[in-house]
């Protein structure tokens, strides 16, 4: 079992990528509050530490199904920044040409089979990947990453049945942040936790502090091998909070500034850091070159991505059909 | 069965059409190990209309895959099985209950495509039987073609022979888009000559199964084989018609439709689907807006399923949907009144 903040090197790409999030997401804030950005977003400002924990366990060549908040899963699993943020700026050279923005950015080269507009959508097709990877008779793995508002989609539920039926290579997990846009998981639900949903289907259920990177990644990594293995599937539910709104047209009248203020006392990104530093793997100092270097390379990738050409019109009905 | 590997190629088979469906996935399965089905009752049951048989002896349970009673899931599973290098073909019990799996359909396998700018396909084959004549009532009868032509992105296939039944399946396997085959429960037991092998009918062509003078009915599914019927009678009554089966409504052969139609001046389309926003209203527009209409002798005219839940009762369920007497009658007001 891999103790992240006992390596170096590994506690300060864990942090990286933690941060990496991060400013992107932050990068994006800034760009829409200034009228640079169309459309909506939904960020994940304070959820980074379950993509990156779960990440860590997979391989370049296992899938992910990914959701309307899921630029973390998308940098987690090795996305291009640049590319990420001109799609975002509505270019020709972003993910989708123009054609998906935030909420449809995919990258097959990493194993990413999509964002995902539509809640719980990618609950099947994780299970369908998963099924290809068995049929073909590869050890490839796929995670859906899901939201607690999920839960109450009956794709979850079509998606989770026929993943254990066949025993597929899958991992089911729930980014629960504690709402479902406004609706309380705790209200909608009226579990204690949502991995006790898990014994019903017939299916391992974990749940784990969702901003401890290294709790994740535990139970993420425990998940994975038995998937790999030929154990079937798991779900995991990670517990995390996210500090924006669900979208822009979020007032926040659905929960308190208290609350969001307790969350922020458990960031995920302050808790790990002082774990590798109180390990004696990272220093402040290299806390602080950390996001010095990342504040560049989202500089650069704002900068390359904003002066790429605009997505183009003329194209688009070639577009609908493979050939 | 017809075991296409025992046909000497060149040479036509009668089967019937769903044999000729169980012979198209044989033929693809044995030439494809990515090629795989799954769906409700499809394996040692063999299919609600028995259309995979015994199939499932002979390929195994991994490929010829029974699921649980999830549409939703099950063409969902296979878009991910899709987009990951397998080619899955979903069977949907029957064609109402793609209502169940509608966002895996309409908001993913149909936009994938386009909306991660071309990054990934989905070639993902749905077959689902659709039609009324069963008395299986409204929630088991529809014809809902127009739904799926609706949505940019998918393909929309509707046999009406064995022979198509079978070339279609292998063209829809063979294409690197998400396609929809409806096929219709009246037509499962009835006979053609079809083509050993792997022969293909391609997508996008229509065929002209009959070629008169009078006018030219445009007919789907299993109104093609009514409208036939009905150009019989017609013909002993004096009047001389085409019949045109486009076979694939998206895409459609417009130039065929339009050809035929300049040809005979009279048009008339004929589908089982309600009336109101149907596949023929479409066509009828095109017609309207092409070269065709100023060729026209006379207004086009639909024929139509009425705007009803198919019901029950037999003679009910007869009078909701178009006829052979419907089409001879509508035909024959069309030719003696213009």
């Amino acid at each position: 079992m891999t103790i992240i903040t006992q390596d170096t090197k590994l506690s300060r790409d864990v942090l990286a990528e933690m941060i990496r999030i991060r400013r992107f997401e932050e990068a994006v804030e800034d760009l829409y509050g200034r009228g640079m950005m169309h459309g909506t977003m939904h960020l994940s400002i304070g959820e980074e530490a379950v993509p990156v924990g779960v990440s860590l366990a997979l391989r370049p060549d296992d899938y992910i199904t990914s959701t309307h908040r899921g630029h973390g899963h998308c940098i987690a699993k090795g996305a291009d920044l640049e590319r990420m943020m001109a799609e975002l700026l509505a270019k020709e050279t972003g993910y989708c040409r123009g054609r998906g923005g935030s909420m449809h950015i995919a990258d097959t080269e990493t194993g990413n089979l999509g964002a995902n507009g539509i809640v719980a959508g990618g609950v099947p097709i994780a299970a369908g990947a998963a099924l290809s990877a068995q049929m073909r008779g590869t050890d490839q793995v796929a995670v859906c990453f899901h939201g607690d508002g999920a839960m109450g989609e009956g794709a979850w539920h079509e998606g989770v049945i026929l993943a254990v039926m066949w025993q597929l290579p899958v991992v089911f997990v729930c980014e629960n942040n504690m709402y479902g846009m406004s609706m309380s998981a705790e209200k909608a639900f009226r579990l204690e936790q949502l991995s006790d949903r898990a014994r019903g289907y017939g299916l391992p259920g974990v749940t784990v502090d969702g901003n401890d990177v290294q709790a994740v990644y535990d139970a993420a990594n425990e998940a994975i091998e038995r998937a790999r293995s030929g154990g079937g599937p798991t779900f995991i539910e990670a517990k995390t909070y996210r500090y924006r709104g669900h979208s822009k047209s979020d007032k926040n009248l659905y929960r308190t500034r208290e609350e969001i203020e307790e969350w922020r006392q458990r960031d995920p990104i302050e808790l790990f850091k002082a774990a590798a530093i109180a390990a004696g793997t990272l220093t402040e100092a290299d806390a602080a070159a950390v996001q010095d270097e990342i504040r560049n390379e989202l500089r650069e990738a704002v900068q390359r991505a904003a002066a790429a050409p605009d997505a183009r019109a003329d194209d688009m009905l070639e577009g609908v059909y493979a050939r | 069965m017809t075991d296409s590997q025992n046909v000497q190629s060149g040479e036509l088979v009668e089967m019937t059409y769903s044999e000729a469906i169980r012979d198209a996935l044989a033929v693809a399965m044995d030439a494809d190990p990515r090629v795989f089905m799954m769906g409700e009752d499809v394996g040692v049951y063999g299919g609600a209309f028995g259309v995979t048989g015994e199939l499932v002896n002979r390929l195994g349970t991994d490929r010829i895959r029974d699921t649980t009673i999830s549409e939703l899931g099950t063409v969902g599973a296979g878009v991910g099985a899709a987009m990951t290098g397998m080619l899955p073909i979903v069977e949907i019990q029957f064609s109402d209950f793609s209502a169940q799996a509608m966002d895996q359909i309409a908001n993913q396998a149909a936009k994938i495509h386009f909306m991660l700018g071309g990054a990934v396909n989905v070639p993902l084959v749905i077959r689902a039987p659709g039609g009324s004549g069963t008395g299986a009532a409204a929630q088991h009868s529809q014809s809902l073609e127009a739904w799926f032509a609706h949505i940019p992105g998918l393909k929309v296939l509707m046999p009406a022979t064995a022979d198509d039944a079978k070339g279609l399946l292998l063209a829809a396997i063979d294409d690197p888009n998400p396609v929809i085959i409806i096929e219709h429960k009246l037509l499962y037991k009835t006979t053609g000559l079809v083509r050993p092998g792997a022969g293909r009918t391609p997508i996008g062509v229509a065929e002209v199964r009959r070629r008169g003078t009078d006018l030219t009915i445009v007919a789907t599914g299993i109104e093609v084989s009514r409208a036939l019927e009905a150009a019989e009678i017609l013909e002993q009554n004096g009047i001389s018609a085409t019949v045109v089966d486009p076979r694939t409504l998206k895409p459609l052969d417009t130039e065929t439709i339009f050809r035929e139609v300049i040809a005979t001046g009279r048009v008339l389309l004929v589908q089982e689907a309600v009336r109101t926003l149907g596949f023929m209203s479409e066509v009828s527009a095109l017609i309207a807006e092409s070269e065709a209409f100023v060729h026209l002798r006379a207004p086009i005219q639909r024929l139509a399923g009425m705007d009803i839940p198919i019901p029950y009762a037999p003679q009910l369920e007869r009078a909701a949907v178009p006829q052979v007497d419907d089409i001879v009658a509508a035909a024959t007001r069309l030719v003696t009144e213009w």
